[in-house]
């Protein structure tokens, strides 16, 4: 078994003359907090869906959590969490209904079950909301309890679609706060963002422009290289070759 | 099938929170089953018929009397001439032209042969066809008047007399097998349509991807659909079954175990028929529409309105591979002949066949994974 707990050699999807991920590589350590940037469109949602086996790829490799998304994507599913762009608990169950079906169906014990409920009702101060239907909180609230319930049965690695989209600083930080945890934990969490302050939190960050890595390294280094102050300047100096529109 | 209790759990919550496939579950059985079997009957009544007597003898009196008296028929004009009837029929104000010749009775009388002519607007097929018959039985009622008690001797045309019983329903009360066919078109709906709308929504909602980066296995998602539909549909059969004998007093000539194995059998494979169409839809409205392009042809080749030995060749083949068709002909058996198990053993076969291939399709289709 190799150390890395995500691996991406060549991979490339296409969708029928558009090549939307087009021959990455990539390795990310475990415990690592890895920001995959890029604009919209330009392929970052395709790749993570080949990650966590939604979507096969057209060709190249790629392995995560020891396990070939090919070839053993089921797997893998049990051994990764993922939050999808789209909020995706199911908005007429409550909070604790959602925790209950999610954990139920990752095969944690009844006691387990219970445990984390209230462990996580506790952590995310849901004391009084938590049996509300989820479509009455605030968004801020639905995308950490998402975070939370993707991450209820302590996976390798977290897949984290542009979690903190559409949510004011205040949250964005709290759920920077849950990913510093988590990743402190060992959790490697792999998450795009549009928000360039939030890849200075990462430790590695990927740059992606039409479907290819562009540049990868340490956000300092990155900046470094590039002989600018910030990775929003890099991004912008990158993004302005794109050729793609974005979506 | 831990995993199968966690996923029941939670589609009945949802089912049981989602105010309108409630009210859709107990409110369609009810409309349903009141409304079409007494707005829609067979019987043509109150046909408009234009009357042009250009003969204007007693005869022609007494045949233009015996039209408008029936049930069947309303006289709206007699116009003077046939042009005129026409442009009558062309403004949509009768269905039927009967047109009485000049010098009529007495070409009767003489002659023993005389014609008259009937036009029928054949826009309104059903209409027109019984229209004439209607029209023609009275006209050869109206002849036997005319001529009372035949001599059958020396090259007289002997009458026959035909007799007719309906069996199992003697008196043709319509709402005897329409409404256990409606009870077949119900379970079919609740089967086909709320479970395929259902799936789609957990697409549009996002959740299904959420669902499908869980290792849950195929089948625990599949069953956990289906079980709860399947309940639904043999929940709303029997809400069916009581508005039928409330309203209607019917009730099943056979077995209640009839009617549920079979209702039990075909749900699964309506089911089947209702997760196939959500792995071929995205949206909710796609699978409305494509539902409801189904659910016409299932509905019209069932034999619920139109019998299929009455259809085309070609049509009754295509009728033989309509799941509906045999739950329709089987609910009608049960509730009027009383038939029993035994009895319908080769549809309880077919519809396995048809349970199993619908399910394969679909849990063939159905990807966690899109290639």
């Amino acid at each position: 078994m190799s150390e890395w707990v995500i691996e991406a050699e060549q991979l490339t999807r296409r969708f029928g003359d558009f090549t939307a991920v087009d021959n990455i590589s990539l390795q990310v350590a475990p415990g690592e907090i890895f920001g995959f940037l890029g604009a919209n469109g330009a392929g970052k949602t395709t790749a993570m869906r080949i990650f966590c086996g939604l979507l096969e790829p057209t060709s190249g490799r790629a392995r995560v959590a020891g396990f070939d998304a090919m070839s053993e994507a089921e797997k893998i599913k049990q051994q990764i969490g993922y939050m999808s762009q789209k909020f995706s608990l199911y908005g007429k169950l409550t909070v604790k209904e959602n925790i209950r079906f999610f954990a139920g169906i990752y095969g944690l014990s009844r006691r387990e079950l219970k445990e984390k409920s209230a462990e996580i009702v506790d952590r995310l101060g849901l004391a009084s909301s938590a049996d509300k239907q989820v479509d009455e909180l605030p968004l801020g609230w639905k995308q950490r309890i998402s975070f939370a319930v993707a991450t209820v049965h302590k996976p390798k690695v977290v897949f984290l679609d542009e979690p903190t989209g559409g949510v004011d600083p205040i949250v964005r930080r709290q759920f920077w706060d849950m990913i510093y945890e988590s990743a402190a934990s060992g959790m490697t969490v792999f998450v795009t963002t549009h928000y360039m302050d939030e890849a200075e939190y990462c430790d590695r960050i990927s740059i992606m422009v039409d479907g290819a890595i562009a540049v990868m390294g340490k956000p300092a280094e990155l900046c470094a290289q590039h002989g600018v102050a910030t990775i929003e300047d890099v991004f912008v100096s990158l993004a302005r070759k794109a050729t793609r529109q974005g979506d | 099938m831990r995993n199968l209790i966690y996923i029941l759990q939670k589609e009945f919550l949802l089912i049981f929170r989602d105010r309108t496939i409630l009210r859709l579950i107990f409110i369609m059985p009810v409309m349903q089953l009141l409304l079409i079997p007494l707005a829609a009957d067979y019987e043509v009544k109150h046909i408009s018929i234009a009357v042009v007597d250009q003969d204007h003898s007693s005869e022609s009196q007494r045949l233009v009397q015996k039209v408008g008296a029936s049930n069947y028929f309303r006289i709206v004009a007699t116009p003077a001439d046939y042009a005129e009837a026409t442009r009558l029929v062309e403004a949509g104000r009768t269905d039927l032209i009967l047109t009485i010749p000049p010098h009529f009775s007495r070409v009767l009388a003489t002659t023993g042969h005389a014609s008259l002519q009937l036009a029928a607007d054949a826009v309104n097929g059903v209409r027109a066809g019984l229209g004439t018959t209607y029209a023609l039985a009275m006209v050869r009622e109206f002849q036997s008047e005319l001529h009372p008690s035949p001599k059958l001797a020396g090259g007289g045309v002997p009458l026959i007399e035909v007799t007719t019983a309906s069996w199992y329903n003697p008196h043709v009360y319509y709402p005897a097998f329409m409404v256990p066919g409606l009870l077949a078109v119900l379970v079919t709906m609740v089967g086909a349509f709320l479970s395929s709308l259902n799936i789609v929504q957990e697409k549009e909602a996002g959740t299904i991807e959420q669902i499908n980066v869980t290792p849950i296995r195929k089948y625990e998602f599949v069953l956990g659909k289906l079980i709860p539909f399947w309940v639904l549909g043999l929940l709303s059969i029997t809400i069916g079954m009581v508005v039928a004998k409330l309203a209607f007093g019917l009730w099943p000539a056979g077995s209640f175990l009839t009617i549920y194995v079979f209702a039990a059998l075909y749900l699964v494979g309506v089911l089947g028929i209702g997760l196939f169409i959500s792995t071929l839809t995205d949206t909710q409205q796609q699978a409305t529409l494509l539902s409801f392009f189904i659910m016409m042809i299932f509905v019209l080749l069932s034999g619920l309105y139109t019998p299929i030995e009455s259809m085309p060749r070609w049509a009754q083949h295509i009728a033989a591979f309509n799941p509906p068709s045999y739950f329709v002909e089987v609910i009608r058996g049960v509730y009027i002949k009383g038939s029993t198990l035994r009895d319908l053993l080769p549809t309880l076969i077919r519809l396995a066949g048809f349970a199993l291939v619908f399910n394969t399709l679909a849990v063939w289709s159905y990807r966690k994974r899109s290639s």
